[in-house]
Order: C-alpha cells, then sequence, then structure tokens
C-alpha cells in the first residue's frame, strides 16, 4: 500500500514540476492518435457514405468486415504491419520500422474499421429520403455528402471519439511498428508499460494519470457538443 | 542499390534485451558513440530469442545479447560476423528473507535449485526465452529436474523488471541478473541467497549483422558499434558503471579476453 | 406552339422487370401548371422523380427546351425547384432551410437571407425564422418546404402531393396562397396530386395517369367533362365543369353568370370571383321545352342536344346551352322523350346540386 502511495505522491510532483519528459512523450500521444485518427475520418466517411448508400454486389459481405475489424485485435494488426515493414518485409526498403510513421499506419487500421463502422450506421439512421431532398434542392454529389455528414455530425463525433479512443490507448502495435524508442517513438501507453517492467511506478502513474486525462477530455468534447445540440 | 550493407545512413538499428536496456548502461554510452561517431542508435529491446531472430533476418545493423550459445548457432549460420566479448556480470538467485527451502550461502546454483524443487516452494521464471531464462532453464536440466507443470513453477512471459516484482509479490524465488536486481533492490524484498557459481556467469558478447548476407545492413555503422562496445573508453565507462549509485559495478569488462580466461567452455 | 419547356420521350421505368410507368410522350408548356392526378400507386412521383431529373428512366429521353438533358442533369436540377411529399428539414434554423438551395447554387450570404425571408413573408412564416425546424406544424413546415422552392425563382417548379396530410383549414389556406403564387409568378409548374379538386383549382391542364400509363391529357374541363375511357371516366368522376363568374352573393345563394345564362348555386361561404361551376350527370334533369315549368329546381337552361352515348343502364347525354351540359339519364326517358341528336330541350339541376371550385385569374 505504502507502494501506491508513495506512487501517487511523487507522480503529482512529476505532473507539478513537468519533469521527465512526460509532455513530449503525451504530445508524440496526442500527435500519433490525433494523425491516425484523422486519416481514419477520411477514410471512415468515404467508405461509410459508400457502404450506407450504394447498392452494391457483396455489400453484406463489405458489413461483415468491416465489423470484424472493429473487433481486430491491436496486437494482430501491429504484428501485420511490423512484418511488413520490417527489413526483411516486403516494404522494408521504406525504412519505416522504428518510426511515428509507422506508429500512425498501425493505429489507422484500427482505428478505421471502427470510424468506418460507426459513420455507416449513422448515415443509415438518417432518412433515406434525405439525399432525395438535397439533390432536389441542386445539391451536387460532394455537396449532398458535406450536407449529410453534418447532419449526422453527432454520431460521427462518437465514432471518431471511439477511433481516437482505441488508437490512444493501444500498446501492442506501438510498441511492435515503434520500438518504444526513447525521444522518438515512445507514447503515453508504450511508457508505462516500461517504468512498470523497471519497478518505477511514480512516473508509471503519472503518465496514467495524464492518459486518463487526456481521454477524459476528449469525452468532454464529445458530451459538451452533444448538449449544445439537444439544447438548440 | 544492391551492393551488400549498403541500408541505413547515420542510424543503426541495435537489438538488445530488455535487461540490458533496464541497466541503463546503454543511455550511459549511446550519446558518447553518437558524439564520437555520428551514429544514431535506435534502441530495439526485445527478449533474447527475439533480438536473436531479428538478426536472423536481417532486421537489425547489431546485436548486444547475453546468451552464448544461441549467438554461436548464429555465427555458425552465417548471419552475424565480427562477434567479440564485451563484459559479463552474474545471475544471482533471490528469494524471501525467510528462505523456506533454505538455499542460503549455497554454493552450487543446482542444489539450490533441487532444494527448491524438493520443498515445492514458489518460483517465478520469465519463460520468455531470453537470456535469463535461456540461463534457468539449463541449470534445472543440469540439476536433473523439469519443473514445467508443476503447482510452484510459474512462468511470466515478462520481462526481469516485470518477473521481479511478481516474485517480489509472492515471496518467490527467482533468478535474476545482478544489474536489473540491483537497480530495483529498493523497491524489493527479495534478497541474494544464491550466488558466485560459475554456471551463473552472465556473457555479453557484441556482434555485427552479416552485411554480405543481408543487403540492407548498414555495415560501416554495425562495425562501429562493435568497435566502440570493445574499445578502452568504452571498457572503463563500463568498469565505473554503477559503482556510485549500488557501491559496485553492475558489469565487469572483458573486451580482449579470451573465453577460457572467464571458465567458460 | 410554343417550344415545350420540359418533355418526355418514351419512357419506360423499370422495376423488377416490371414496366412502373411508360410514358411515349408528355409535354409540359412554359408558363402553364400541368396536374397529375392518379390514384396511389399509379406512378405519378416516378413521372415527376423522372422530370426533376432525379431518377434516371430504364428507358428514354427527357429533354429541356427541346434538348436532351443527358450530362446536363445537376446544372439542369439548379434551374428547377422541387418541393417533395415528405418535407424533409435540416437541423438547422427554419430561414437556414429556405435559403439552402439558394446557398447550393453558390449565392452570396446577404442574397439568400433577402430572397429566403421574401418568401417566408409571401407565406406568412417569417416569424418563424430564426426558429429551429423541430416543432413546426405540419403546415409551417409544407410552407417552408414551398417557400425554400419558390426562392430560387426557378423556371419549373415540381411538386409532389404538396398538400397531403394537412387538416383541412390548413390545406384550404396554402392552396389559396400557393394558387396566387402560381398565378403571379406564372412560372411553369407540374404538381401530383390524387385529389382532382386540387387539379381542377390550380392547373390549366390535366394528365390523368392510372397504372403506370399516360390515360389522357388536356385541359382541365376537356377531361373532367369527357374523360376518354371507363377507366379514367371512374378516377375523374365525370361531370360538367365550366368557368363562371359570381355576380351576386345574397341570402345563401350565389348568382352566377355562365356562357350568356344566369344561374344560382348554394353558396357555403364567401366566393371568388372566378370559379368552376361542377354539376353531377345524375342531378341534371331532361325535359322537353313545354313541360315542367314549375319546380323546385332553380335553374333551367334551354338547349339542343348534341351527343348521345350508351354507358351501361344508363346513357350520357350532352346539352349544348352555350356550354358543354352532361346529362344522365336512363334509356327508358331518352326514348319516351323521343331525346336524340338535335333535339331542343330544357336541362333543369338544383341550386344544392352545383359543387363550386374557385378560380383565381382567367383561366
Amino acid at each position: 500500500m505504502d507502494l501506491i502511495w508513495d506512487g501517487i505522491r511523487e507522480a503529482l510532483r512529476i505532473l507539478g514540476t513537468g519533469d521527465y519528459s512526460l509532455w513530449e512523450i503525451t504530445l508524440r500521444s496526442l500527435f500519433i492518435s490525433g494523425s491516425a485518427v484523422a486519416i481514419s475520418l477520411l477514410i471512415g466517411t468515404a467508405l461509410g457514405s459508400v457502404l450506407a448508400f450504394n447498392e452494391f454486389p457483396g455489400r453484406n459481405l463489405a458489413f461483415a468486415v468491416v465489423n470484424t475489424g472493429m473487433g481486430l485485435p491491436p496486437v494482430v494488426v501491429g504484428l501485420l504491419v511490423a512484418i511488413m515493414l520490417w527489413r526483411s518485409g516486403p516494404l522494408g526498403q521504406l525504412n519505416l520500422i522504428y518510426t511515428p510513421l509507422a506508429m500512425i499506419a498501425a493505429q489507422t487500421i484500427i482505428a478505421a474499421p471502427i470510424v468506418t463502422g460507426f459513420t455507416a450506421a449513422a448515415l443509415r439512421s438518417l432518412s433515406p429520403r434525405l439525399r432525395s431532398q438535397l439533390y432536389a434542392l441542386g445539391a451536387s454529389r460532394l455537396q449532398m455528402l458535406w450536407l449529410i455528414l453534418w447532419e449526422a455530425k453527432l454520431p460521427l463525433l462518437a465514432a471518431v471519439m471511439a477511433g481516437f479512443g482505441a488508437a490512444v490507448s493501444e500498446i501492442g502495435a506501438s510498441i511492435m511498428v515503434g520500438g518504444n524508442l526513447a525521444g522518438e517513438t515512445r507514447v503515453l501507453t508504450t511508457a508505462v508499460v516500461l517504468e512498470v517492467s523497471r519497478g518505477e511506478f511514480a512516473p508509471a502513474i503519472a503518465l496514467s494519470i495524464v492518459l486518463l486525462a487526456l481521454i477524459f477530455a476528449v469525452n468532454l468534447i464529445l458530451t459538451t457538443v452533444q448538449q449544445q445540440e439537444q439544447r438548440s | 542499390m544492391a551492393a551488400a550493407g549498403c541500408g541505413g545512413g547515420k542510424e543503426i538499428i541495435l537489438a538488445t534485451t530488455t535487461s540490458t536496456q533496464d541497466s541503463g548502461l546503454l543511455d550511459e554510452l549511446l550519446p558518447a558513440f553518437k558524439q564520437e561517431s555520428g551514429y544514431k542508435v535506435k534502441v530495439i529491446a526485445v527478449g533474447s530469442g527475439e533480438a536473436l531472430a531479428m538478426a536472423d533476418r536481417g532486421d537489425a545493423d547489431a546485436v548486444l545479447a547475453h546468451a552464448p550459445s544461441s549467438e554461436e548457432e548464429l555465427v555458425d549460420k552465417g548471419s552475424v560476423v565480427n562477434r567479440q566479448l564485451v563484459m559479463h556480470n552474474d545471475f544471482v538467485i533471490l528469494g524471501p528473507a525467510d528462505d523456506p527451502a533454505g538455499i542460503k550461502g549455497v554454493d552450487s546454483a543446482t542444489e539450490a535449485l533441487t532444494a527448491i524443487a524438493d520443498k515445492g516452494s514458489p518460483f517465478v521464471s520469465r519463460g520468455d526465452d531470453s537470456g535469463t531464462d535461456k540461463l534457468e532453464k539449463s541449470l534445472w536440466k543440469k540439476a536433473g529436474l523439469d519443473p514445467e507443470g508443476e503447482g510452484w513453477y510459474e512462468q511470466s512471459g515478462q520481462g526481469m523488471g516485470a518477473t521481479l516484482q511478481i516474485a517480489n509479490q509472492r515471496g518467490a524465488y527467482t533468478i535474476s541478473d545482478r544489474g536489473t536486481y540491483l537497480a530495483q533492490s529498493e523497491n524489493l524484498d527479495l534478497e541474494v541467497l544464491v550466488e558466485g557459481d560459475p554456471v551463473l556467469l552472465n556473457v555479453y558478447h557484441v556482434m555485427q549483422v552479416n552485411p554480405e548476407r543481408f543487403g540492407r545492413v548498414n555495415a560501416e555503422g554495425g562495425q562501429a558499434f562493435v568497435e566502440f562496445m570493445v574499445s578502452e573508453e568504452t571498457q572503463e565507462i563500463i568498469r565505473n558503471f554503477g559503482v556510485e549509485e549500488f557501491g559496485q559495478p553492475l558489469f565487469i569488462p572483458d573486451a580482449g579476453k579470451s573465453e577460457s580466461e572467464l571458465g567458460l567452455d | 406552339m410554343s417550344q415545350a419547356k420540359l418533355s418526355i420521350r418514351d419512357v419506360r421505368v423499370r422495376r423488377r422487370g416490371v414496366d412502373i410507368l411508360h410514358v411515349p410522350h408528355l409535354d409540359v408548356l412554359p408558363g402553364e401548371v400541368l396536374a397529375v392526378i392518379g390514384p396511389n400507386g399509379a406512378g405519378k412521383t416516378t413521372l415527376l422523380m423522372v422530370l426533376a431529373l432525379l431518377e434516371r428512366p430504364s428507358q428514354g429521353q427527357v429533354l429541356f427546351e427541346g434538348q436532351s438533358v443527358e450530362g446536363q442533369e445537376l446544372p439542369l436540377r439548379r434551374r428547377m425547384a422541387v418541393v417533395l411529399q415528405e418535407v424533409l428539414l435540416l437541423r438547422r434554423s427554419v430561414v437556414d432551410n429556405v435559403a439552402m438551395g439558394l446557398a447550393l447554387r453558390g449565392v452570396p450570404s446577404r442574397e439568400r437571407q433577402k430572397r429566403a425571408l421574401h418568401w417566408m413573408e409571401r407565406f406568412g412564416i417569417a416569424h418563424l425564422a430564426h426558429r429551429g425546424t423541430r416543432n413546426l406544424s405540419g403546415g409551417e413546415a409544407q410552407r417552408a418546404s414551398l417557400a425554400r422552392a419558390f426562392a430560387l425563382e426557378p423556371e419549373v417548379l415540381l411538386l409532389d402531393e404538396p398538400f397531403n396530410g394537412l387538416d383541412q383549414p390548413t390545406r384550404e389556406g396554402l392552396l389559396e396562397e400557393l394558387a396566387g403564387v402560381l398565378a403571379e409568378t406564372g412560372v411553369t409548374t407540374v404538381f401530383v396530386t390524387h385529389d382532382r379538386d386540387e387539379a381542377a383549382r390550380l392547373a390549366h391542364r390535366v394528365a390523368v395517369l392510372l397504372g403506370g400509363r399516360l390515360r389522357q391529357v388536356g385541359p382541365v374541363a376537356e377531361v373532367f367533362a369527357a374523360p376518354v375511357d371507363e377507366e379514367v371516366a371512374a378516377f375523374v368522376g365525370v361531370e360538367t365543369m365550366v368557368p363562371a363568374r359570381v355576380v351576386g352573393d345574397a341570402g345563401g345563394l350565389a348568382r352566377l353568370e355562365v356562357a350568356g345564362h344566369a344561374i344560382e348555386a348554394v353558396s357555403r361561404g364567401p366566393l371568388a370571383a372566378d370559379v368552376l361551376v361542377c354539376l353531377r350527370p345524375e342531378d341534371v334533369v331532361l325535359a322537353l321545352p313545354d313541360g315542367l315549368s314549375t319546380s323546385s329546381a332553380r335553374n333551367r337552361l334551354p338547349g339542343v342536344v348534341t351527343r348521345v352515348v350508351p354507358a351501361g343502364v344508363q346513357v350520357r347525354v350532352t346539352v349544348d346551352c352555350g356550354f358543354p351540359l352532361l346529362a344522365a339519364i336512363t334509356r327508358q326517358s331518352l326514348e319516351e322523350l323521343g331525346l336524340g341528336v338535335g333535339v331542343r330541350v330544357v336541362a333543369s339541376f338544383k341550386a344544392t346540386a352545383i359543387h363550386l371550385i374557385p378560380r383565381s385569374g382567367g383561366h
């Protein structure tokens, strides 16, 4: 028990003084997971709208694939991406292994099915005649897509939050493709694992607090926007 | 660009073990290496098994490991070259202060393990194919025992630090390299119970991944690293590493010595 | 004859192997109001969607001012405005919704607001401008939908059952306003309805759609008075329909002037100056000129029989009283009175039998 209290006290000290390259790691987490989610959003809205609106053979299969993708274990994704990016692998000449870019790629693969699935569901929940109405008003395909997405912005926001949550909390893929290199590819989650394996609980707790705060802040945004919408 | 060993530029990938990284030695040495040679080192710290597998695939430029028999296999295969002795430390058998199996002060590691098995006292193994793990398994074998599957024998599948924590929590015995133990001893209630047996020596070698065999390897960088590790200045740093903090060095530098000098086969 | 604004040639719409719409030829003339009427499921909405360039026919062509619309759908769609049956509004203020069509066409913000507000005033909902759309009543939503369409100042206006689902008084009010706006703006309009009274009130020409096929196209009075076959007749309910002027309204009785005759009809409220007089053939009694001099029927018009058409047990007799008047009598009566083409008769009908439909503007 003492261990934990000591840990928490020390953690607060670290947080207070900004010791331990905490902020560098936090910013990197934000950058990597944020980028992954941004890319996932592009992919997700494009694929999600095709899934929701277009009839094509194999559509049901596509839905099943997306749903499976949502439940894909991140560590499996990490292994697959690592195998591709290792020097001994097919994409080895890109020299991407153990770089932040590789981590963004892996996290995108993890988050994209989540965003796609949520987007498709959100768009399907809108009235099917809304698209006709917008075309009837003279919308081009792009305008229609933009307006529909704006109309579904609450569930879309939820999709982004879910994707971000998945990306920022995952460890397995990040370690495998990133290598947990200090100053380069170390993020909040991988740093926690490292510190625990070293027996350094105080920094581990500090990092965990930051991670929790991050996730909480991000969810706060969603809740605030939701509340605003309800009121108007 | 099909010439051998033309990859990497001013960066090298060093495959090493978690216990090596956790000791903090590399944090001390690598800035000096960077300054001297200009090479930035990407330290990938994984289990011994994985580190050597990386070398075998050509996914690293240099390796710093402590699993000599497995390393020798790679030399025979031609996956690594320029293998040089760097340093050694030793393993110790740790356990709870009350020592239920009564192994404190025993000279022979295998005797101690036999006592633990007889008593059925809890023992935590790394079980991750690392150098430490391989050593431990070889000791059980030497003692003529097979603890796998026994109720008192647990495998953590994790690094040394985590394994020490588990052993600590359970009041169990375990084998650790001295360096990791010293680094964490403040947080542990475990004590050194058996030490000094020559079989407990933990020998570190540095080697290059063979650039002739793997096209993407950074030959120059790998070579520079090997030379750096056995250089006099580096050996001096190793000699003094940990003295201030723990009162004893974590590693004994051995560059240039022959294998037999250490009492190894 | 002026060139058609919108035309359909050889259009078929096929769903699951069945032709749900087949129209070889239809023209929408510039400035006219064309009503497409038919029972539910007749394919009216499909026809409208094809005209609105929102649905591609399986076969055939749509022409805009004589040119094929192929490849030009988006710019042409932007010259038209469509009001769909279900009013769909986005989650933003009412005025933003009304201005939506303009926004999609790139009209700058200030201009958009101006035009949107102008039309919201015209349809009486300017006070709702900055409200959210969630709690609008059916009538308010429909007015917003109309304002949204008119704000575009389109060259063609297409409406799909715009008054469906509204309660009677709301419907009345809206119908009135729409009639006024259509007359003012003179925009080419196609609207779809299953209600013939609406068609009669707003349209110049009517197209009857049954089972996905166009059965008859022509001026309102003509189609309703002279349906081309049984099925059409059954749907439109044959009647005499003739424009009249209201010249007086007192004591619950309106006095109307029709083709030189004065007739009286029961009036149930204030009347527009121009109306359509509708009379069911079953309500018309024929007599020879020397018979029936006193009866309770307030209207007695002399005329000449111009047509005799057997229709099952009955006979449909068309009498020319200065306008074509339809009467339905039994075969026996026909024979007993010795009626035939050219015979002089007096047609009489009660004031209560007349059904008036207001018209704005002369058609």
